[in-house]
């Protein structure tokens, strides 16, 4: 009840529908823990290789620290206790001796990096299409329609698959081929918003005052539409941050040694069987940690900006 | 109702159409030639056009779509470029082990979904409902890849309860019936083949369920409340009717059709994840296979099985459309 007539004061003093966004987003326990973690991965993406800038993946190697388990951070008490503390490797080292730590801080910031190129890529080429088929109409939007249909209709992993293994192995194309599997999806939801308003009053009303088409769509259909484009594009986020790793653990991504979560994990399956286990798990907890910050920010945005939640 | 059927009948067949041409001309532009994967990066001239001659790979790329759908129609789906094994052959060893493995995961995933979405709709807010969609998230949110490997360390390395790979043990042999390990082993009354199968079917099962159940149990949830909240059921309520006949008969009755709509769209996510179970669980089926061929560059493997899980998932999604249509007027009059 608190919350609530919190809400209705604000109302009361007149906010933007910004605020009002902002203000629901705040009340909401999942929206203020995916913040969180997102916030905090985006620093740490953009901190990492600033303050690690002399890594050089492929003069990491370290014989001696082969499997070096997890020191500081797992069985801190115990080792304190023989006095044999250090703090070398607080997430363990690979099979190369390489630090984990170090190489899941870098894996991160390149997933992060990918998966926001992937999503402006795939938010501007979809939506632009979308739009522009929902408020054109005619062959344009049957042809463009069919062609979504079509690609909608493989699995998206199958088809960055067979994208990537056309143009070759690499962390780029790997980007490349995400953002064509995520391309229709955006071109769907633009399309849908572009028909129901192409018909709504006030974009008639401004035709009727003699706006052009352009002008049309670009400053009354497009900045209406942005929600629930901004909302997918969230939720896609860590949609791309996945696909990634997975064409990185099928060996189609990022080429060894530069360090990825995915290859990382990819790595990590022979170690495993002789219970080797911090090299499964702290690349693969990053992932998760990630991909949940952005579903629940997602989540969150959803309902915030769903207009049938309001006032309730 | 028939004018309906005849509509969507005719709106798939371009689909489908498209798809093929699709998949035709992906093939065709990846680049690296066939012939170097059969013979080798040192290969001469001759050898390479030999080759090129006996798959028809000389022709003009129209007319080679052409030989395909023609062969395709006959029901030929051709022979593997290496080992120049019947595609079909395969196929029938390689598809049960998928649809077995991708059956149960979906079946397991409604059969506990649906519940979790329903009792999280009921006891909206509270603590129950809490748990169960921030578990739903974290289902969505940890990749294949992740989960998989979690529990082959858990279940098979440190626990050792389960097996991780393959689909059965090498010394145990199961006559093919049906293709379904699960189903012929009981079928012969072999309980320790059928214990063996079952054994290695529940990891890669487990992490391939995962995300349908956990989408499963979100759209359920918010359908749910979405219908719980119309005023026919507030009737319903007040008219006297027990709490479970309102909720089973009235409520889910109307939820359901979205529920199975997802639970349709959701085969097309099975594909792509029995892609990276079958890699990590080393299960002989058609998603690890076609990975393969497509790396490999085996073209006529790719281009037909590709064609028939693109085919798949049309299909299912063309039987969705019409229970809904079926089922709710509104949506044969409105097309």
């Amino acid at each position: 009840m608190a919350a609530a007539s919190g809400t209705e004061t604000k109302q009361d003093r007149r906010v933007t529908p910004l605020q009002s966004v902002l203000l629901r987003l705040w009340q909401n326990p999942n929206a203020r823990l995916g913040g969180a973690i997102v916030c905090l991965m985006v620093a740490l993406a953009i901190l990492v290789p600033l303050l690690d800038a002399g890594y050089d993946p492929s003069r990491d190697r370290n014989l001696r620290a082969r499997y070096a388990e997890p020191d500081c951070l797992i069985g801190w008490g115990l080792r304190t206790l023989e006095g044999e503390w250090s703090c070398d490797h607080p997430f363990g080292a690979d099979k190369l001796g390489r630090d984990i730590l170090r190489r899941v801080g870098h894996g991160m910031s390149t997933s992060l990096r990918v998966g926001v190129f992937v999503v402006i890529i795939a938010t501007s080429v979809g939506s632009l299409i979308g739009l522009l088929a929902g408020f054109l109409g005619g062959w344009f939007e049957s042809i463009a329609m069919r062609i979504v249909d079509i690609l909608l209709a493989f699995p998206a992993l199958l088809l960055a698959i067979a994208l990537v293994s056309m143009r070759g192995a690499g962390l780029m194309n790997a980007m490349y081929a995400i953002a064509i599997t995520q391309i229709p999806i955006f071109a769907r939801l633009a399309r849908s918003m572009a028909i129901s308003l192409r018909s709504s009053e006030y974009v008639l009303a401004a035709r009727s005052l003699g706006a052009s088409e352009f002008r049309l769509l670009s400053a009354h259909v497009f900045p209406n539409s942005l929600a629930p484009l901004i909302v997918q594009a969230t939720l896609l986020l860590g949609t791309a941050v996945v696909e990634t790793a997975a064409l990185g653990f099928l060996g189609l991504g990022q080429q060894p040694p530069a360090p990825e979560l995915g290859k990382m994990l990819a790595e990590s399956q022979q170690s495993l069987q002789s219970g080797k286990w911090w090299v499964m798990f702290f690349p693969g907890i990053t992932i998760v940690t990630i991909v949940l910050g952005f579903n629940l920010l997602g989540d969150a945005l959803r309902d915030a900006l769903d207009p049938r939640l309001r006032g309730q | 109702m028939s004018r309906y059927l005849f509509r969507r009948t005719l709106e798939a067949i371009p689909t489908l159409l498209g798809t093929s041409v699709l998949i035709f001309a992906l093939i065709h532009f990846i680049p690296g030639d066939v012939t170097s994967a059969i013979l080798g990066e040192r290969a001469t001239e001759e050898a390479a056009a030999r080759i090129r001659a006996l798959y028809g790979l000389d022709r003009p790329l129209t007319e080679q779509y052409f030989i395909w759908m023609g062969n395709l129609a006959r029901g030929d789906f051709g022979e593997t470029i290496r080992g120049g094994i019947p595609i079909s052959l395969e196929l029938s060893r390689r598809f049960p082990a998928t649809a077995e493995l991708a059956l149960i995961a979906l079946f397991l995933a409604t059969l506990i979904g649906v519940p979790i979405g329903i009792i999280s709709s009921i006891h909206r807010n509270s603590l129950l409902d809490a748990v169960s969609m921030f578990g739903a998230l974290l289902g969505v949110s940890i990749p294949i890849f992740v989960l998989g490997l979690l529990l082959i360390f858990i279940f098979g390395v440190e626990l050792e309860w389960l097996d991780f790979v393959g689909r059965i043990d090498n010394d145990i042999s199961i006559p093919t019936i049906t293709g379904f390990y699960l189903i012929d082993s009981l079928l012969q009354g072999n309980l320790r083949a059928f214990g063996n199968a079952a054994g290695h079917l529940i990891l890669p099962a487990l992490t391939l369920m995962t995300v349908p159940l956990a989408t499963t149990a979100r759209i359920t949830r918010s359908t749910m409340l979405e219908v719980l909240g119309q005023d026919y059921i507030r009737t319903a309520h007040a008219k006297g009717l027990t709490r479970r006949a309102v909720i089973v008969g009235h409520g889910l009755r109307s939820a359901m059709l979205p529920i199975i709509t997802i639970i349709g769209l959701q085969m097309g996510g099975l594909l792509s994840g029995a892609v990276l179970t079958e890699t990590i669980f080393a299960w002989p089926g058609v998603g690890k296979w076609l990975f393969d061929s497509i790396v490999a560059r085996d073209y006529p493997i790719v281009q037909n099985v590709t064609l028939l899980v693109a085919g798949i998932y049309i299909l299912v999604n063309y039987l969705v459309d019409l229970l809904y249509a079926f089922a709710d007027p509104r949506v044969r009059v409105a097309a």
